[in-house]
């Protein structure tokens, strides 16, 4: 069909040192990308020993000390390292730029030490395995996190570090798309999934650098012994929560509204049809960036916060539904009579769309005070959030990467065993989460070591349902891998759509564009322009 | 690259002209001091939730602080920013011996800021008047007073660290005015470094008659 282009910015420079210094937004995208995968590997590798210890009651692989260590690992290195960055740093930063028409992001240094700044919180999280390692959930809730043996301090050290990276990122993404968009880009003639960057770097910005301050505070508290989150010495350990989840709880919306962009942008490509409620879909991003900073107490039902601010907060949380229902539906609208290709990312998209609901929905149940007492710190609580953020950011997450990977590598994967892998993914995710639905509701508490033996044939789905999971990104990586290298050729745009990244050729030329961008139609034109594919 | 010749040195290949560099870097700062002040937003909080819990002790404990060292020290860096300010204005006028003299000035007042904090600082270490568990002192009535001093050392303490990474910015500006680097017509690094000096010192507007002047 097509070859690749001779010259591309894989090819132009070669070397290890042509890679580190690079300021190019695309290598940096890929070097974020290898970064990611690894510590999503890492942290995989936590969840799959987590439910093999969990395969029968009492001790399996491991002790309960270590158990405790492998859970707050596992949700450490999944937030920090993984989720968090992922979406933007890696596919948003190689994205971006083209998408836009531009010839790089606003800041390619500061976007370069801000891998440089991931790499070495990453580093240091690692450190903390290998010096005592950390037990306290990964949300280091005080008073134990200050009372605990370990490495608490280094690792709180590496999230405080790893906040950087994401703010600066964050700050480089709202000035490119400010400034550097190719003329006749108006606001409304972006692509969604710009939109959706646009508002997880406003929230990247503004909720960061609390959770930096937080854990500097924490970390104080544990070395001076501050006392302002200890009850003995006049603090307050509420306090601690309430600052941490001012940040963590708009973090969970940094995680899944690139997600919801990239879905935008794959229903609309694999539909052929321009996207429906495009400026709805725009703006519902800003009301849940908008509604986030103001619903964190929904985590504290059963601290001991006032029963008028729980109220206030059930209230307000019911609230993320509306803008969240409105991309569902707007989703839902545009397959309605489009000519759907099943191709693997749009597997990816659908199976979004079916578990982002029951993510989403199951919220629901927690943001009633009423049903949250029962359901608080049980699996049910587990299954809502891996719903969201499986289920949501990570399935996004591999429908982005599968739909950009021919654009990254200019080389397909094999699309059998991509559609093969994409099953498994899905149904053994399935029959992880869903088994633990059941169990939250019948009273299994989260975070413990062993239980009941009511318990015992569900925690056995479970896991047979990881191992099913843990096949098909075994899978994955093999055929990614061996597309790099033996895929075919995929032309500048092999699924046919109409955002600009597909108009330069892949893998795309270092300076992005043969030459100048302008824009000739809209990203969602389908209606009036039949794309061209080669 | 084919109209490289209308273009000057300064401009970075991603822009199509300097005023598209220079209005992005002042947004980029702008949101960044958005971050920084954030940041500090959280000791603030901190600092209303325990003066609201206990009134009589911030109180009580603040009359330990040094207002006239503490005002003199808001004057001095009121005065940097003055100085920096003006560093900005000479270069915009091409007189590079003004602005290395301006820039050395207000790195003076930084280090004259950081000396009397440090003279503050160690009269309070040798009192005992020290953060959280290793406070030693008797001398002020009221409840956990120091919970009063934890925020101090933490707010001032951060706010210091701003200062020296401030200095550290204004001596790499001095090189680069040194070398030529700036002219009358590209100077946005001078200018963002006055944005950034301009809000360590807003910040510090704001600790001094939060733990100082405490009525």
């Amino acid at each position: 069909m097509s070859s690749m282009p001779e010259k591309n910015y894989l090819t132009e420079k070669r070397g290890l040192k042509s890679w580190l210094l690079t300021l190019d937004h695309k290598r940096i995208g890929v070097m974020y990308l290898i970064g990611i995968s690894i510590s999503f590997a890492l942290g995989g590798i936590f969840a799959l020993l987590i439910r093999l210890e969990l395969l029968n009651p009492g001790r399996d692989i491991v002790g309960a000390q270590t158990y405790n260590q492998l859970f707050t690992l596992h949700g450490a290195v999944m937030i920090f390292l993984f989720i968090i960055p992922g979406i933007p740093a890696a596919l948003g930063n190689f994205v971006l730029p083209l998408m836009l028409g531009a010839k790089d992001v606003a800041f390619p240094r500061l976007n370069l030490a801000s891998w440089y700044i991931y790499v070495f919180g990453a580093l240091l999280a690692v450190v903390s395995i290998f010096t005592g390692s950390v037990d306290t959930g990964w949300t280091f809730y005080t008073p134990y996190s200050t009372q605990t043996s370990g490495a608490v301090v280094t690792m709180t050290l590496a999230a405080f570090i790893l906040g950087f990276s994401s703010i600066f990122t964050g700050l480089n993404f709202i000035v490119t798309i400010h400034k550097l968009r190719a003329p006749g880009m108006t606001w409304f003639k972006m692509p969604l999934f710009v939109w959706s960057l646009y508002a997880t770097a406003i929230i990247q910005v503004l909720a960061t650098p609390v959770l930096g301050i937080t854990l500097v505070l924490l970390i104080l508290e544990r070395v001076l012994g501050m006392g302002i989150f200890d009850p003995a010495m006049g603090g307050d350990p509420v306090l601690f929560q309430h600052f941490f989840w001012f940040y963590s709880h708009p973090a969970v919306y940094i995680m899944i509204l690139p997600a919801m962009g990239i879905i935008s942008e794959l229903i609309s490509t694999f539909s052929h049809k321009r996207i429906f409620g495009y400026r709805a879909i725009a703006f519902s991003s800003f009301g849940i960036a908008f509604i986030s900073f103001l619903v964190w107490g929904h985590h504290m039902f059963t601290s001991g916060q006032s029963e008028l601010a729980s109220m206030i907060f059930s209230f307000l949380t019911f609230f993320v539904a509306i803008p969240s229902g409105i991309k569902v539906f707007n989703w839902l609208a545009t397959l309605y009579k489009g000519s759907i290709s099943l191709d693997t990312p749009m597997l990816y998209a659908l199976s979004f769309l079916f578990l982002f609901a029951i993510g989403g929905l199951t919220g629901m149940f927690l943001a009633t005070t009423a049903t949250d007492i029962h359901l608080h710190d049980t699996y049910f609580v587990v299954a809502h959030f891996h719903y969201v953020m499986f289920g949501g950011t990570v399935i996004a997450f591999l429908g982005g990467l599968h739909f950009w990977w021919p654009k990254i590598w200019g080389r397909m994967y094999n699309e059998n065993w991509a559609k093969i892998s994409a099953l498994l993914v899905f149904v053994g995710f399935n029959v992880t989460f869903i088994s633990q639905f059941i169990m939250g509701i019948k009273g299994m508490p989260r975070r413990y070591y062993t239980y009941l033996d009511q318990y015992h044939r569900m925690h056995g789905f479970s896991t047979i349902g990881s191992w099913i999971m843990g096949l098909g990104f075994f899978i994955m990586v093999v055929y990614l891998v061996h597309s790099i290298y033996k895929g075919r050729p995929a032309g500048s745009n092999p699924w046919g759509s109409l955002t600009m990244e597909w108009e330069t050729t892949s893998p795309p030329p270092t300076e992005n564009f043969a030459g100048d961008m302008k824009l000739t139609h809209g990203p969602y034109d389908y209606d009036k322009i039949v794309p061209r594919t080669d | 690259m084919s109209h490289s010749k209308d273009r000057p040195s300064y401009l970075a290949h991603h822009f199509s002209d300097p005023a598209q560099q220079s209005d992005s870097a002042k947004l980029g700062m702008w949101i960044f001091i958005l971050t920084e002040i954030l940041l500090f937003g959280g000791l603030f909080v901190a600092y209303s939730i325990f003066r609201a819990w206990n009134p009589d002790m911030f109180y009580n404990a603040h009359k330990f602080l040094d207002v006239k060292m503490g005002g003199i020290n808001t004057v001095v860096l009121i005065t940097s920013s003055v100085t920096m300010a003006l560093s900005i204005r000479s270069m915009q006028l091409g007189r590079k011996k003004q602005t290395i003299g301006f820039l050395v000035a207000t790195l003076l007042f930084a280090a004259v800021f950081l000396v009397i904090k440090y003279l503050e600082y160690s009269h309070k270490f040798h009192l005992g008047q020290l953060p959280g568990k290793f406070y030693t002192f008797t001398g002020v009535k009221g409840n956990n007073p120091h919970i009063f001093f934890s925020i101090y050392f933490v707010m001032t303490g951060l706010h210091g660290v701003h200062v020296i990474a401030g200095m550290t910015v204004i001596v790499m500006m001095l090189v680069r005015t040194m070398r030529n680097r700036f002219s009358s017509e590209y100077y946005t690094p001078l200018e963002m470094t006055g944005l950034y000096w301009h809000l360590v010192d807003l910040i510090w507007i704001y600790l001094f008659p939060l733990l100082y002047l405490i009525g």
